[in-house]
């Protein structure tokens, strides 16, 4: 099937250069996304995720650059864009909400004023029409009293109702991805069901694709159709949520999958974290970056990157392992 | 607010009222007095002078009718050495030209530094970053005395561009002003600089990248609004500083205002005048902090409804 | 959805995939050495070429303000007939004469001044004032702000409230005119007090300006310390090693000064040595005005203001203290900039 795919990346490579040198943090990264996809990025902190997501913005921060790779969305070739033009999609094709509620929005600011300013810079409503779409808007996240709201600053708000704020600000302009870049991590727990519930609700409602960056599996579990588990600015495995819960073929994913509590765990059970520490991006080494820390490290996972394996249609993982069999046989299929 | 209003202006009533106390204490109460100090006149002319200034009372009853004439009638008295004229005559009379200056100064020491402070952030580790602060870090370093004595020996002794006295003309105004503003404009662009950094790294500027709006209107709108915040707070020392600076810069380019009048009834020993000028300057730093600490509350709404 | 690649038996070995030993993939671990805090901040400062500079300017200028003295031939008070507003190296028509006669005489490297005295060594003098003024200024401050901080932070409640409103009332009082005042009427009954009281002359020679002045560092200047000291141990004392002490039996007095004044100690000595050139920039502003050091004592402030008058014709007698001053004021800023970047990597740019 060949549907023309919202989003596609292609072999992305991209590095930080700073004064201690050159920090690699993508490594041939490969997404593909079609209209009405939920995909679930999942990693630990500077596995790349989030630099992931911001190059579709372009967001990257000096000093990062794109190394190699292109990036196609929604018919524009983001790689090649100006910035004019990367300004003329942020907000309103593609949109992002941020980790900290607290601080993302601007303190000195109402949040009438920051909703209605994004409404008017990509759409040609009059100031009175820009009101009305935002109290609709706060409405749509589940704001009470939207039009008081308005006139509020940021600090009057709980964090989960300047989290809705912020997604009511991401969708102002009706984009076809949304980027949520560990929306609940500072959030209550209890908060953060109600935020992804309405995520999940706005989703069907407007018909967008999300990219859901986190590193908390429980929540990728509910909301994502796809899941890509990144380490060290490489996709270590890529399939249907099913597949990787039920059918995990990389180390690090069984790692992650191994590492929740489970409420129906006998009592007195460790806990089994991930033992060692995540890689030196400045200097990556030539094998498999997981190695250090793999139980089941061979001789040649620290002398060389595995390619993917595909272990099922849609599911593929990038681990020595899975080669193991088919060379230990002397070249069979693989 | 409100609430907040009335606690600062009580106290600065409260202070202002401790500087006069401490003041009057000083002048009047340290034994040898005002007159003794001086060759000791005659004990007639002493006695003369005592009735005529109020000096033969007891203290407390001089230190009530000073303060009652000084606060609730303006009257500062009058002055000890210049026969005929009142301390109220004086400094209305120097005051005005010293606030010309000082007030130019702090203009263009804002005018200056907040769009230098501006630009080195915006362009930080490039080498106009690198000049800004390299101007600044001297700019703070060298006392005023030094600026202006440079600058009246450059331009007025040896190149002969500007006058070296007085304020007939507005030319003359130009070396002191400068002199003057040299060190806030340091300071100023310094603090804009680090709080800018400060701002350009908060998450609340990359949501507004995300928004796709232009680098003007990030800059401008949300940038700007909250690195200028403590800039704000440093008025209130920027104007103390104005004016004590003043006294340098009038000295050296013999100005006739509030500041050299002060210096000279120093050396003059010009009692009244000098604790008239005193209470007034303190009055008047008191009051600008408390209205900068009350408009900074206005402008910054996190702080607004505490 | 990836390229499927090359197959796969190609340039791969058997044996690669035995097992790897843990020990060899600890090879590949490069941890970084943990660094004490002070070696680390030490390492750091020692980097910053500027802040390096600077410090190697203050020790000369210590060792030009502190140690060259003793070796001089002049003294700063001492005024030499006949050689009045010497240039730069010139000799008086006696000095002539003297060295004709086969004397040596030292030269006057920055000449004289108007009564015959030696620039050079009263430069020296002025520096040696100073900086004596602003350390020991700045250590007054670190003392009295500290402490008070420290209780004040420490106890909290009722009695950091009332410590905090004195504080803010004398934040609100304008130093300068203190000091101005305090010097005006304090002169006549101190100078009295040199004069009839035996052991107290060193107020004569010191000057009552001076005096004036670290009177009012230790009624004012303190509270910029102690509000800075405040907040830090309102954080400090919420961390565990507080509560370890402190249920370890230690007195209210040792958890302050050993436990959380240590751990302050980078920003107090940050703030301190920053306090330092501006004490020494109200010394200088205050004897330029003429309320500091009494004469003949020289103040790089005062001799910059003596020096006025003469511009034309004797420019070098006020470019010397004033780049003095300058150089003294800058080469303390730029140290302080450099160890605050060095200990305090959070505020690091």
């Amino acid at each position: 099937m060949m549907s023309e795919n919202l989003l596609d990346i292609k072999n992305l490579r991209l590095s930080f250069f700073t004064p201690a040198g050159e920090v690699k943090a993508l490594n041939d990264v490969s997404i593909k996304l079609e209209e009405g996809d939920v995909l679930g990025i999942v990693g630990e902190s500077g596995s790349g995720k989030s630099v992931t997501a911001y190059s579709v913005m372009g967001l990257t921060a000096y000093p990062g650059r794109i190394v190699d790779g292109t990036i196609d969305f929604n018919g524009h070739k983001i790689n090649d864009m100006s910035e004019n033009d990367m300004r003329k999609i942020r907000g309103n094709e593609v949109s992002i909400i941020f980790q900290d509620p607290m601080t993302s929005l601007n303190p000195v600011y109402t949040i009438g004023n920051q909703i209605m300013e994004v409404i008017l810079l990509h759409t040609n409503k009059t100031k009175k029409e820009a009101t009305e779409r935002a109290i609709e808007l706060l409405r749509l996240v589940g704001i009470n009293e939207p039009e008081k709201r308005l006139k509020q600053y940021p600090h009057e708000l709980s964090g989960g109702m300047r989290q809705r704020v912020m997604i009511a600000i991401a969708l102002a302009c009706e984009p076809k991805l949304l980027i949520a870049d560990e929306p609940t991590t500072a959030l209550d727990v209890t908060i953060q069901a109600q935020i992804l519930e309405l995520m999940i609700e706005l989703k069907n409602k407007i018909g967008m694709s999300i990219i859901m960056i986190t590193h908390d599996l429980g929540i990728v579990a509910n909301m994502c159709k796809k899941i890509a588990v990144m380490y060290a600015g490489k996709i270590v495995e890529y399939g249907s949520t099913d597949e990787i819960f039920y059918n995990p073929r990389h180390e690090y994913t069984k790692g992650l999958l191994r590492s929740i509590p489970k409420l129906t765990e006998k009592e007195h059970k460790k806990l089994v974290p991930i033992e060692g520490t995540p890689v030196d991006m400045l200097n990556p080494p030539a094998g498999c970056p997981f190695a250090p820390r793999c139980e089941n490290c061979m001789k040649i996972c620290m002398k060389q990157m595995p390619d993917y394996t595909v272990v099922t249609e849609g599911h593929y993982s990038a681990c020595w392992l899975l080669q193991k069999e088919a060379v230990m046989q002397g070249g069979g299929r693989s | 607010m409100l609430k907040y209003v009335i606690k600062r202006v009580l106290l600065s009533i409260v202070t202002l009222w401790l500087v006069s106390t401490i003041t009057f204490t000083l002048m009047y109460l340290v034994p040898g007095g005002p007159f003794l100090s001086e060759k000791a006149p005659s004990a007639a002319t002493l006695k003369a002078m005592n009735a005529k200034y109020g000096l033969d009372q007891p203290k407390i009853v001089q230190y009530k009718n000073y303060m009652v004439k000084a606060f609730f009638q303006g009257d500062l008295g009058p002055s000890l050495k210049q026969r005929g004229r009142t301390v109220n005559q004086i400094i209305s009379r120097g005051f005005p030209v010293s606030a010309r200056i000082g007030g130019l100064a702090i203009l263009i020491a804002l005018l200056i530094g907040i769009p230098l402070g501006s630009i080195a952030a915006l362009n930080r580790g490039k080498w106009i970053d690198n000049v800004i602060i390299v101007f600044s870090t001297f700019g703070i370093a060298v006392p005023s005395f030094v600026v202006s004595v440079v600058l009246m020996v450059v331009l007025s002794v040896k190149l002969d561009l500007l006058p070296t006295y007085g304020l007939a003309t507005p030319l003359h105004y130009i070396m002191p002003v400068l002199a003057l503003s040299f060190y806030p404009a340091s300071y100023i662009s310094r603090l804009m600089r680090s709080s800018m950094l400060e701002v350009l790294g908060q998450d609340y500027m990359r949501t507004a990248k995300a928004k796709g709006l232009t680098q003007y209107v990030i800059l401008f709108k949300h940038a700007l609004r909250n690195a200028i915040l403590p800039v704000v707070t440093y008025l209130g020392p920027l104007l103390a500083y104005t004016l004590t600076g003043s006294f340098i810069v009038e000295k050296i380019f013999t100005i006739p205002g509030l500041g050299s009048a002060f210096i000279s009834s120093i050396t003059d020993r010009d009692y009244p005048l000098i604790m008239g000028t005193t209470i007034f300057l303190a009055a008047l730093i008191i009051v600008m902090n408390m209205l900068v600490d009350i408009a900074y509350k206005v402008i910054d709404p996190r702080i607004k409804l505490k | 959805m990836i390229d499927m690649k090359k197959p796969l038996s190609m340039q791969l070995d058997v044996s690669d995939f035995l097992p790897a030993g843990k020990e060899e993939r600890q090879s590949l671990v490069v941890m970084r050495q943990s660094v004490s805090f002070w070696k680390d901040g030490l390492r750091r400062f020692r980097k910053n070429n500027i802040a390096m500079v600077s410090l190697a300017v203050i020790i000369l200028v210590l060792i030009f303000a502190f140690i060259v003295p003793s070796f001089y031939p002049y003294t700063y008070e001492q005024q030499i007939r006949g050689s009045e507003n010497l240039a730069p190296m010139q000799y008086s028509q006696q000095e002539i004469g003297l060295k004709a006669q086969g004397e040596s005489v030292f030269p006057h490297f920055m000449g004289t001044d108007s009564l015959g005295r030696d620039t050079m060594i009263r430069l020296m003098m002025g520096s040696r004032v100073s900086l004596l003024v602003g350390i020991v200024a700045s250590l007054m401050v670190l003392l009295i702000g500290s402490i008070y901080g420290a209780i004040a932070g420490y106890f909290g409640g009722k009695t950091d409230m009332i410590m905090m409103r004195v504080v803010d009332i004398i934040y609100t009082v304008p130093d300068i005119l203190v000091i101005i005042l305090l010097m005006v009427t304090l002169k006549f009954p101190l100078v009295n007090l040199a004069n009839n009281m035996p052991g107290f002359d060193w107020i004569n020679r010191i000057g009552v300006g001076l005096i004036c002045i670290f009177i009012v560092f230790a009624l004012l200047y303190w509270v910029g310390m102690a509000r800075i000291v405040r907040s830090q141990i309102l954080t400090l004392k919420e961390q565990e090693f507080v509560t370890a002490a402190k249920a370890l039996g230690a007195s209210n007095g040792r958890i302050i000064g050993k436990h959380l004044l240590t751990n302050c100690m980078g920003t107090l000595i940050v703030t301190t040595t920053l306090q330092i050139p501006s004490s020494i920039f109200t010394e200088s502003f205050l004897s330029f005005i003429g309320i500091g050091v009494a004469a003949p004592m020289p103040s790089l402030g005062s001799m910059a203001s003596q020096a006025i008058g003469g511009i034309t014709s004797y420019p070098y007698r006020l470019l010397a203290p004033a780049i003095m001053i300058s150089l003294i004021i800058l080469s303390f800023n730029l140290i302080g900039d450099g160890l605050r970047d060095a200990f305090d990597p959070k505020l690091k740019n």
